[in-house]
């Protein structure tokens, strides 16, 4: 079982749902936290940390002795990550995706490809939790290589949790792609509303069963619930407006632990989630 | 001169667009760009009349064509981002959202030593099964570099221009805005970023407007870092919370990389004073300056509800948005 938190908007709730959805469950769970931009599970789950590992994308690199200058390199290229100039083409490696394209076509072989450092993958195991998360470099603009190297860490058999990333774009789709269930957390405001649509969108382009939890439930108005009943989405979990939640969350406390009659919640999501998959594999 | 005041956050639901679309209330003469094409709010505040709408075509797609495809799967071999699937023609009618296959491991292209494909031939029957193979290219997954397209034999795959969504430019009662909708699992979202920061800067700069205010994106990723280029002031909001104190440490060091001055505004300070200190004493060791502190207030929610700014309300929230407002612009 693999279940994806994402969102529209940042900042609804997806990690706190995540850590404490990991938390309650009852045997090992993997927590894969794809938000690679900015990571914050591993600050709501004290544990040991385990190997720390380099990611890289492979970039071309030119051997100006045998390149003729041709400049089929640069024609190639969609992200003008390689720009042939006359002599020897000038590498851009902030531009380019590692398609390998370049040094396909390039008819002297005088491009290799080596690896540039995009983050890094760190463990760590908090009881029944093994968390892997990406860390991006700073200034480095693409994060789904690193989301991939991330969600290439699941152990088979066991469940995953994916914690994603906030947006509708690129680094969303590297993280939910492959999930079993889509957890869409939003809050009952006009802003959550707006980026939850658009999340319902993504989710069904990519063709993922999915449901939707309130947060902060008591602000705002109902037109999120409208808009789940008009669409038939699953209402998964509503989680109440409750400054002590807002406190523990701010000091880094997981709910299940500082507030323990929130358990009962975090545990029958995780029995819907189990019950949504199971349906969807019949 | 025009500057650019670039509202930003790391972490994500901080109060960006609240606090922009209060900025553009207060500001005098500005020109307003939302750069959060992702998933773009200010237009809920704000109330746009669109004036203009202009198509944002940006990158490739690869289009197989199936009638010429004769089934040896280098496009599958060959492609780094999954995007090529090898299927039946069963499967292909019923699931489109079937992971590849392929796992990577380049066995087939190392394999094939004539490049004729006749091993990637024989290995897609395998894998394959009793059923010819066919390929399909999974849209969401296909980054556009045209790989597959050049290693196709049969000349079966085509590049095409791929629409990713669309900008505008609106009139709103704070002055004119730019603003985006990225379309639905599409790429690119920094250049669209880009695209909109340049037409607010070219409308700021035609009309003699002093300041563009850009509602920026969370993370530190591309959509980020192309709000950021070249900007006169980044404004980071954050909140005295363990995340947000974690992601403002990252979003600093992308201001510093790229040299812009930045600001730090604590939203819903109360919520933990202590935090708040620390999160100023962290900002003022990294070179930025404190901007002011916003208090939390259920009323920001309300304002929302009503499609207003913040200081368009009697919120009590509002004296500290007009104090952090009067830093940033002193």
């Amino acid at each position: 079982m693999i279940a994806a938190i994402a969102s529209g908007k940042g900042g609804t709730g997806k990690t706190t749902l995540a850590v404490n959805l990991a938390r309650v469950f009852g045997s090992d769970v993997q927590l894969l936290d794809c938000d690679v931009e900015e990571p914050n599970a591993h600050l709501f789950l004290a544990g040991d940390a385990g190997e720390e590992s380099i990611v890289t994308i492979p970039i071309p690199e030119v051997d100006a002795r045998l390149c003729d200058g041709c400049g089929e390199c640069g024609r190639f290229c969609r992200y003008s990550a390689i720009v042939a100039a006359g002599a020897a083409p000038l590498v851009f490696p902030d531009m380019c995706h590692g398609c390998g394209g370049c040094a396909y076509v390039c008819p002297q072989k005088a491009i290799r490809e080596v690896p540039k450092r995009i983050g890094v993958i760190e463990t760590f195991r908090s009881g029944h939790i093994a968390l892997v998360h990406g860390r991006l470099d700073i200034g480095v603009a693409m994060a789904p290589p690193l989301i991939r190297a991330v969600k290439a860490r699941r152990q088979n058999g066991a469940p995953a949790i994916i914690d994603a990333p906030p947006g509708t774009s690129c680094p969303v789709i590297a993280a939910v792609r492959g999930a079993d269930v889509v957890v869409l957390i939003t809050e009952p405001t006009p802003f959550g509303l707006h980026d939850l649509r658009l999340a319902v969108d993504l989710v069904r382009e990519l063709r993922i069963p999915f449901g939707v939890v309130v947060n902060r439930a008591g602000i705002g108005d109902d037109r999120v619930h409208a808009f789940c009943a008009r669409e038939r989405i699953p209402l998964l979990l509503e989680i109440p407006d409750d400054r002590r939640i807002a406190e523990a969350y701010a000091r880094g406390k997981l709910i299940v632990e500082a507030l323990p009659e929130y358990r009962a919640h975090f545990e029958s999501l995780r029995e819907k989630i189990a019950r949504m998959e199971s349906e969807d594999s019949e | 001169m025009t500057r650019e005041l670039v509202v930003i956050s790391g972490k994500g639901g901080t109060g960006k667009t609240s606090l922009a679309a209060s900025f553009a209330v207060l500001a005098d003469r500005p020109v307003i760009a939302d750069c959060d094409v992702d998933a773009a709010d200010l237009h809920l505040v704000l109330s746009p009349r669109v004036r203009e709408r202009h198509e944002f075509r940006s990158g490739y797609e690869a289009i197989l064509r199936r009638e010429r495809c004769i089934g040896c799967g280098a496009c599958l071999a060959f492609c780094r981002f999954g995007a090529v699937r090898m299927t039946t023609e069963e499967d292909l009618r019923s699931a489109r959202d079937a992971p590849a296959d392929c796992d990577h491991c380049d066995y087939c292209r190392r394999s094939c030593s004539t490049r004729t494909n006749a091993l990637i031939r024989e290995m897609a029957a395998t894998i394959g099964g009793a059923q010819p193979a066919v390929y399909a290219i999974d849209p969401t997954a296909c980054e556009g570099c045209g790989v597959c397209a050049c290693v196709c034999p049969a000349n079966a795959i085509e590049l095409r221009e791929r629409l990713c969504g669309e900008w505008m430019v609106s009139d709103t009662r704070c002055g004119p805005m730019v603003h985006a909708r990225l379309g639905v699992a599409a790429e690119n979202s920094g250049k669209l970023v880009s695209t909109v920061r340049r037409e607010a800067r070219r409308i700021a700069e035609e009309q003699r407007r002093p300041l563009v205010i850009v509602d920026g994106p969370p993370g530190i990723g591309c959509p980020v870092i192309a709000s950021l280029a070249g900007a006169s002031l980044a404004l980071i909001v954050t909140e005295p919370t363990v995340s947000g104190e974690h992601d403002m440490a990252r979003v600093l060091s992308l201001t510093a990389h790229f040299r812009i001055p930045a600001a730090v505004c604590v939203n819903k300070w109360d919520l933990a004073p202590d935090a708040a200190d620390r999160i100023e004493d962290r900002a003022l060791k990294a070179g930025a300056r404190i901007a002011g502190r916003v208090r939390y207030d259920g009323a920001v929610t309300s304002a929302q509800m009503q499609e207003r700014a913040v200081v368009e309300t009697d919120a009590a929230s509002v004296e500290d948005i007009r104090s952090v407002w009067s830093n940033l612009s002193a």
